[in-house]
């Protein structure tokens, strides 16, 4: 049995808005197993990339937190800020969406990678940080020629490289890659992904990939996890969560993806709901083609109907 | 044989790039003409009427700028746009207008299409205004109509709502109601479900086939998504840096493409299919920029079934020796001595290291060397390597012209045919 890296028990994170607590992630369970890549799919406002930024303790201040996240059996909820600073780098990284927004313009690619070596390890000088930065670079396939160019010189994908090579230069056993391939055209978003899978491979790391794309799930990922209104609808293996799908909005989704072989334009009726507001019942019972009275009343549990296949549907059973 | 809606020959839009007043003093000095984006050169294509037409690329494809140059939102640089039959090329913004009613434009945002000021009823019948095709009574209740039709209902209520109120789908919704309600006879539609979710996608473009179905329509559908255009359209043109590199129906262009291009982005889409795996390998790098594109083929330098007569440049040998440097424990020793980058300069067809701190034998020997490992196609292309001026020279030789072909049904930019 290999090691559980992150265990997400109950975890809430309600945000303060003026019109009250948004409720972005509301009672969401899963492990994350070592060197296992999650996929974490859903639509805007599910929640899903409030689920990195409480993985990596990049929340704004007063938001509210319950329920319990442990990265390696350390509680994540309660350590100080000066402990995740240390955390992120180390043992956690973030890749973001839109690497030029992440990136300073004003600084050089080997500034970055100084500052960053050195935020961890004041000792390090700075030709070892230069040193360190150039290995990694020319991993994902950057010549040292570029190291002192700086982010607006490089093309869309190139930043996405130096962004993944930021993240993983101090070796973190954790990735959380918040749709990091969104804002790259399809070759470089399939040259982008073969890294992600050959970094895994070589540096046996979780990775949490956050997602709309289902082809990009189904293509990277180990197991997948769909997010819709806040909570989990659906938990498993890839292959068991798109061969038999059990959650009717999961298997909306798959119905409603164009891909290549699509035939005819299905889609989900009705629009994802309010985070402030959310139905009672089942949050997906108001656009739920199967919905009966009870889903309107009760909270469907996380109930396992398959090895390792969770899914949060009264009637999971009638699906199977 | 009717005409077609749309004929566009040989299309040019050129754009000048933004340089501040320093580097065009420097630039004159230097008699350097001043650099421009070849945002779209030379393309041509038709649009039949009722037809879907996709424009499918990758960002900087330049299909977003041909989109607006056909219904001359932009002004071209050359070649010619007919529109219903007649040659709007170079028609005056004044004579334009008349012809705006029957050209309309979807936008990729909605949320930045629609005024956050304006009603959502205000902002649908401001082109009948505009236009003074009604009066505010008729605009109302044509509006209301429109709105109806597009699936915004109930329409009295969200006719005083604002965009706000609305969600993604209900606004680009208003902005399909926006463009319709002067019947156009063409729409050039823009990324139009980009921005939505999977679920919703599916409703706009099921309204964008039924309007289509109902009015007879053509669309111009700008996309970067191949199975979106796949499912939406008629005939569809890959583009590359401000080329179409193979166009046609779009049925045989996906049983069977034939640009290596076409190929590449067919095969790159994640299918959401576990376990099927992506067979092809991928083109190297990223598309080039269009300010200096590269010689004939412009895809050649990532081109996975590229010939020795595509358009090598000098800039392509410098490419592969900066490569052939990147691990230094796996370079070889003549990549080595020939380095590193920063010595060599290209022009055009040629390269050359400057200085030459080696003897001409040896340099010889070493470019010999360094081409022996590089791929086929580029080695194949050197007309001659050879020292003169001090200076050691890769000479690559002069590409095949490059015409478009018919090739089972569509036409073809590519010298494997």
């Amino acid at each position: 049995m290999s090691e559980t890296v992150l265990s997400a028990q109950n975890l809430r994170v309600h945000y303060h808005t003026r019109r009250g607590p948004v409720k972005a992630v509301d009672g969401v369970t899963f492990d994350l197993n070592e060197g296992e890549t999650l996929g974490v799919v859903g639509e805007t406002g599910c929640g899903k990339s409030t689920l990195a930024k409480v993985t990596l303790g990049l929340l704004p201040p007063r938001t509210e937190v319950s329920g319990s996240l442990k990265l390696r059996g350390k509680e994540l909820l309660e350590i100080s800020p000066a402990e995740y600073r240390h955390l992120r780098g180390e043992e956690l990284a973030l890749i973001f969406q839109d690497p030029m927004t992440r990136l300073d313009p004003l600084m050089s690619i080997r500034e970055h990678f100084v500052e960053t070596l050195r935020a961890h390890d004041k000792k390090l000088s700075k030709a070892e940080a230069s040193e360190r930065a150039i290995d990694i670079l020319r991993s994902m396939g950057i010549p040292e020629s570029r190291i002192d160019d700086f982010p607006h010189e490089f093309s869309g994908g190139m930043r996405q490289r130096i962004m993944i090579a930021m993240a993983i230069v101090l070796r973190p056993k954790l990735l959380v890659a918040d749709e990091p391939t969104t804002a790259l055209d399809v070759i470089v978003e399939a040259q982008i992904l073969d890294i992600l899978r050959d970094l895994r491979r070589a540096y046996s790391m979780s990775l949490i990939l956050i997602t709309h794309n289902l082809g990009i799930v189904a293509q990277v990922c180990d197991r997948t996890a769909v997010m819709y209104a806040g909570r989990l609808a659906e938990l498993g293996s890839v292959a068991d969560v798109f061969r038999r799908p059990i959650h009717p909005y999961t298997q909306g989704l798959l119905a409603s993806t164009i891909h290549l072989d699509t035939r005819e334009l299905r889609s989900i009726d009705g629009l994802p709901p309010s985070l402030l507001d959310p139905p009672t019942g089942c949050r997906f019972h108001p656009r739920c083609p199967h919905a009966k009275d009870i889903c309107t009343r009760e909270e469907p549990p996380m109930v396992e109907y398959r090895p390792g296949h969770f899914a949060a549907c009264h009637f999971g059973a009638d699906f199977l | 044989m009717t005409e077609p809606l749309v004929q566009v020959e040989d299309l040019t839009v050129h754009f000048p790039v933004k340089s501040n007043v320093l580097e065009s003093l420097w630039r004159a000095t230097q008699r350097q003409p001043a650099p421009i984006v070849h945002a779209v050169d030379g393309i041509s294509f038709t649009v039949d009427r009722g037809e879907i037409l996709g424009l499918v690329g990758e960002s900087g494809c330049g299909k977003t700028t041909t989109g607006r140059a056909v219904i001359r939102l932009l002004k071209p640089t050359g070649g010619r746009i007919r529109f219903e039959g007649a040659d709007i090329t170079n028609l005056e913004e004044r004579e334009l207008r008349p012809l705006r009613p029957r050209m309309q434009i979807v936008f990729q945002d909605p949320h930045a299409a629609l005024n956050p000021t304006m009603t959502i009823g205000q902002s649908i019948q401001d082109p009948l205004l505009i236009h003074r095709q009604a009066s505010e009574v008729e605009a109302k209740d044509a509006t209301l109509a429109a709105m109806e039709e597009v699936g915004l209902a109930p329409a009295p209520d969200l006719f005083d709502k604002y965009p706000a109120d609305l969600s993604g789908g209900q606004k680009q919704r208003a902005v399909i109601a926006r463009a319709m309600i002067l019947r156009p006879s063409l729409i050039v539609a823009d990324e139009p479900v980009a921005m939505l979710d999977m679920s919703i996608r599916a409703k706009i473009l099921e309204l964008m086939l039924d309007l289509r179905k109902k009015h007879g329509l053509s669309y111009i559908l700008i996309t970067h998504d191949l199975a979106t255009a796949k499912f939406m359209c008629d005939r569809i043109a890959i583009m590359y840096l401000g080329r179409i590199v193979e166009v046609g129906p779009a049925e045989a262009i996906y049983r069977d493409p034939k640009h290596p291009y076409t190929r590449a982005l067919i095969a790159a889409i994640p299918v959401p299919e576990p376990g099927r795996a992506r067979v092809s390998t991928l083109p190297r790098g990223e598309v080039p920029d269009a300010v200096h594109p590269p010689a004939g083929c412009r895809f050649h330098p990532r081109c996975p079934a590229v010939l020795p007569t595509c358009g090598w440049e000098g800039r392509d040998f410098i490419e592969h020796l900066e490569q052939a440097l990147l691990d230094p424990s796996r370079a070889s020793p003549a990549a080595k001595a020939l380095g590193p980058v920063e010595r060599w300069s290209a022009d055009g067809r040629s390269a050359w290291r400057d200085p030459l701190d080696l003897d001409a034998t040896r340099a010889n020997a070493l470019a010999k060397e360094v081409l022996g490992a590089a791929p086929a196609a580029l080695a194949g292309a050197v007309q001659e390597a050879k020292v003169e001026d001090d200076r050691l020279h890769i000479v690559f030789r002069v590409p095949d012209p490059l015409p478009a072909k018919d090739v089972d049904g569509r036409v073809v930019e590519c010298l494997l045919y």
